[in-house]
């Protein structure tokens, strides 16, 4: 492993920022864990430092009392890796400026998410959700043992014992034990069942506002950091893939006489995904494959573009499709109703667009593999490579490194970049380590895109102006057909989530779902279904209550008399943002509230038209996520969704002529910039539910915000996005 | 082989004319904190300073540095760096970090050219720094704090 660390070492940064070590875990599995160690002075090293105390999956201990924390969960901005480490430092009591995290292998066992079926993966706003209590039992085990360790050593009962930051104290003789002096002997302990957690009373980190900064904001601003993009190994080839300008064309002829000729290119293959090109580093890469020449076979490609594609849904728009919900009779009730509304709301597919364009390594050898990725779904990744490379699945490890983002995109089921890195590697023979990389174009043109939809919505208020009959039918593909989360009766719930469970108190209610098949790839995108369906159902809201000539907020607040914590966020934010109270002229508000993955976020948008073009001045955000870990993390995350759904909203669209994504690069795909970044208020519910999540559920509600301030604004709505272009 | 000054080092490097500074950087050089975002100037993740004056590596072609200085986010230590670095922990600006190396480099820039910048200052040097995980507030937040900082210290 050394190899890898001094391939890594850039003048002037020192290990520390950069940590591998390989542990035994449970079972005598052998565990390669790979990541970031910004707090320690030092790094964590078994062989050096001595066996860590090592009582689970989740924490290690050294002799010099550094703490460890093995995340199961990917960091890719959303503050895992501080969450989860705040978590088990506050039951173990650890001194937090000696807490270190590093990103666990892949392994089912041992590191499964409860919340997706016991999967390891890093989605759905699930990282502390599913981690709340285990991580807790995991720092508390760890707390007992050490404790155990200092009341033999003493020989005083474990009662009398207390801790402070990584000290176990015993008041009555004054004497103080640093947790590393205690560790050897801790670790011959048997590891205590069902030990006690801290009365939330006496948390010292979860829920304080300046309790645990993040472990990863040191090597983020000094460039230390490593992603998939920095791995460096010894004799490595970058690979640039050419691929079909068109879904599901394939390569008929190639000629690379001239790519060859370019200094710096080794090797160029033909795999199923278009022809790679293989050199000492990207430059020659990109040159060679900027000189190939390609004949594609395009008789099995898709040629449509996105408006004909929004044109064939627009067509199934009158035809029945698969009920999802049906109470009471909403055809009849909006047949008798006194006044109707129908709008219908187009949706553009939309491209993750992370920083760090997708890239993957494989160093493959003679009987084993070894990825290093910012790994969303480990496990399935490991073992679509084991069955690209003809491995065993254990026999592949996966390294998990820091993502430049990924919004969903790292986690595809399919796993289609990395099985494409495992490809390139598979066809050179493993002759050296490969390092996949994407360029922003493709990118951007690989598709998986969030899947343009189209929802048909009709409803009728009664004579007193009270919501009666809500019609919905939602038209997209499915984004889970033809994987793993396909369910049997082919309903797919990221098209009516937040749609059909809406929480308006309206007696009839309709909603059906049809999946129409394009052959553009689909996956999820932050909050997935609710990034369509809490504009459908926001924005028809407001529509309604113009309407019925109610107040929005009024409008809601009656509908919404039977859902506590969801109508404690519209007030909350209402009444934080001044609803009602007068603004300067041409200004509005809009406001949304919309529950996802369990919590409940409202937003208001005031906003202005600048020359035509919507101006958002300010958001204020009211979040119920439960138990809060980390304040300023649940408040950067809501910044984080309220900035990535605005950019969507205003701006962004991925556009396909003839089959073709046309906006590849940032140049043509938009997104939101410094200048029309509104100030966020975020104000948290204080609460002591469970904990959810805060990932994404701050960006279903900004769009439909943003569109019920302009239809206050200016009367008319807005049934198309982007808003703009 | 051509001699390039990099973060106050001459360095020997040998590299295609037409090669841009950004892989020079990263794959020949080895310094991998400036990173690559979209290769067409569009994102600012590869911003480094030439000569002080903040620049796209990822369109700046490795025959244009010639005898400028190179500085990149490993190498910049000025006092105004310092204090961004500082604030940049202070306001926990960063959440992916993918595109930090290159917005505290814009801002480095930005404060050495204005020292006490305004809102309006700041939007206009740091439009071209996309950030996805949209961490635009803390940025300006960030940059308004290490002015506080440096005068200060001054």
């Amino acid at each position: 492993m050394k190899h890898f660390m001094n391939g890594l070492q850039p003048k002037g940064v020192s290990r520390r920022d950069f940590v591998r070590v390989s542990l035994v875990l449970g079972g005598g599995l052998m565990i390669s864990v790979v990541g970031c160690a910004p707090n320690s002075e030092e790094p964590f090293d078994a062989k050096s430092g001595g066996d860590p105390l090592a009582p689970n999956a989740f924490v290690r201990i050294d002799p010099q009392g550094r703490v460890t924390v093995i995340s199961k969960h990917l960091e890719m901005g959303q503050g895992a890796y501080t969450g989860l480490a705040t978590i088990i430092a506050e039951e173990l009591d650890a001194d937090w400026s000696t807490v270190s995290v590093i990103g666990a292998g892949a392994d089912d066992k041992l590191f499964g998410n409860a919340a997706i079926g016991g999967l390891q993966g890093t989605g759905g706003s699930t990282a502390i959700a599913n981690s709340y209590e285990q991580h807790r039992k995991a720092g508390a085990t760890a707390r007992a043992m050490l404790m155990a360790a200092a009341a033999t050593q003493w020989k005083v009962p474990a009662g009398e014992l207390t801790t402070e930051p990584g000290v176990v104290v015993h008041a009555a003789s004054k004497r103080r034990a640093p947790y590393g002096t205690l560790v050897s002997a801790a670790a011959a302990l048997p590891v205590p069942q069902n030990v006690p957690l801290k009365d939330p009373k006496d948390f010292r980190y979860i829920g304080k506002a300046k309790g645990t900064p993040r472990v990863d904001g040191t090597a983020k601003g000094n460039g230390t950091a490593i992603y998939t993009q920095d791995v460096k190994l010894p004799g490595m080839l970058t690979a640039l893939v050419a691929h079909a300008p068109l879904f599901g064309a394939t390569v008929k002829s190639f000629d690379a006489t001239n790519s060859k000729a370019i200094a710096g290119v080794i090797d160029v293959v033909q795999i199923p995904t278009g022809v790679a090109v293989l050199a000492d580093h990207f430059w020659a890469a990109k040159q060679g494959r900027d000189a190939l020449v390609i004949e594609w076979d395009n008789s099995t490609a898709t040629t449509a573009g996105s408006k004909e594609i929004m044109a064939s849904f627009r067509a199934l728009a009158g035809t029945k499709g698969m009920e999802i919900r049906n109470d009471g009779n909403a055809g009849q009730a909006i047949a008798g109703a006194a006044k109707t509304v129908e709008a219908t709301y187009e949706f553009p597919y939309l491209a993750h667009a992370s920083m760090e364009p997708l890239n993957c390594v494989v160093d493959l050898r003679k009987d084993r593999a070894t990825v290093y990725n910012g790994n969303q779904f480990p496990t399935v990744d490991q073992a679509a490579v084991a069955k690209v490379c003809g491995l065993k699945q254990e026999q592949v490890t996966m390294e998990t490194v820091f993502a430049g983002g990924s919004f969903g995109r790292r986690a595809n089921p399919k796993s289609d970049y990395v099985v494409e890195a495992a490809t390139i590697a598979k066809a050179i023979d493993g002759r050296a380590p490969v390092k996949l990389v994407w360029t922003r174009e493709d990118d951007m043109s690989a598709g998986y895109f969030r899947p343009a939809m189209l929802h048909v919505m009709k409803g009728g208020l009664d004579e007193s102006g009270t919501a009666v009959a809500w019609w919905q039918r939602v038209i997209g593909q499915s984004m889970m057909a033809g994987t793993m989360f396909e369910s049997k009766d082919g309903k797919d719930a990221s098209s009516y989530e937040g749609a059909s469970d809406h929480a308006y108190a309206i007696p009839s209610v309709f909603l059906d779902t049809h999946y129409p098949t394009v052959g553009v790839p689909v996956q999820w995108w932050r909050s997935v279904g609710h990034t369509h369906t809490a504009f459908a159902v926001e924005a028809f809201i407001d529509e309604m209550a113009r309407a019925a000539g109610t107040d929005p907020l009024a409008f809601r607040r009656e509908l919404l008399a039977k859902d506590p914590r969801r109508l404690a966020v519209l007030n909350l934010a209402a009444k934080e943002s001044g609803w009602g109270t007068p603004l300067p002229a041409g200004r509005a508000r809009g406001i949304a509230v919309h529950k996802s993955f369990d919590t409940y976020v409202a937003e208001v948008a005031e906003v202005s038209l600048v020359g035509g073009t919507p101006r958002v001045h300010r958001v204020t955000c009211a979040v119920d996520c439960g138990i809060v870990v980390n304040p300023d993390i649940v408040r950067a995350q809501m910044e984080s969704a309220i900035a990535f759904g605005l950019g969507a909203a205003l701006y962004g669209k991925i556009d396909i002529e003839g089959g073709r994504v046309v906006t590849n690069n940032f140049d043509r795909y938009r997104v939101l910039r410094q200048r029309e970044m509104p100030l966020v208020d975020v104000h948290i519910m204080p609460s002591t539910e469970k904990p959810t999540g805060v990932g994404e559920p701050g960006t279903p509600p900004i769009a439909p915000a943003v569109a019920n301030a302009l239809l206050a604004l200016t009367g008319k709505p807005t049934r198309t996005l982007p808003f703009i272009g | 082989m051509a001699t390039i000054l990099i973060n106050g080092q001459s360095r020997e490097v040998a590299a295609d004319p037409s090669m841009p500074l950004l892989w020079v950087l990263r794959d020949i050089v080895g310094l991998t904190g400036t990173k690559f975002g979209c290769g067409i100037a569009q994102c600012g993740a590869c911003t480094v300073h030439l000569d002080g004056v903040p620049v796209r590596s990822c369109s700046t072609p490795f025959s244009e540095v010639g005898a400028k200085s190179v500085t990149t986010i490993e190498g910049v230590a000025a006092s105004d760096a310092q204090a961004v670095q500082a604030a940049w922990i202070e306001q926990q600006v960063p959440q992916c970090g993918y595109c930090q190396s290159g917005q505290i480099m814009s801002a480095v820039a930005l404060l050495e050219k204005k020292p006490s910048p305004t809102d309006a200052d700041i939007d206009t040097a740091m439009q071209g720094n996309v950030c996805r995980c949209g961490t635009y507030l803390r940025v300006r937040a960030a940059i308004h704090r290490a002015a506080e900082m440096k005068r200060a210290s001054a």
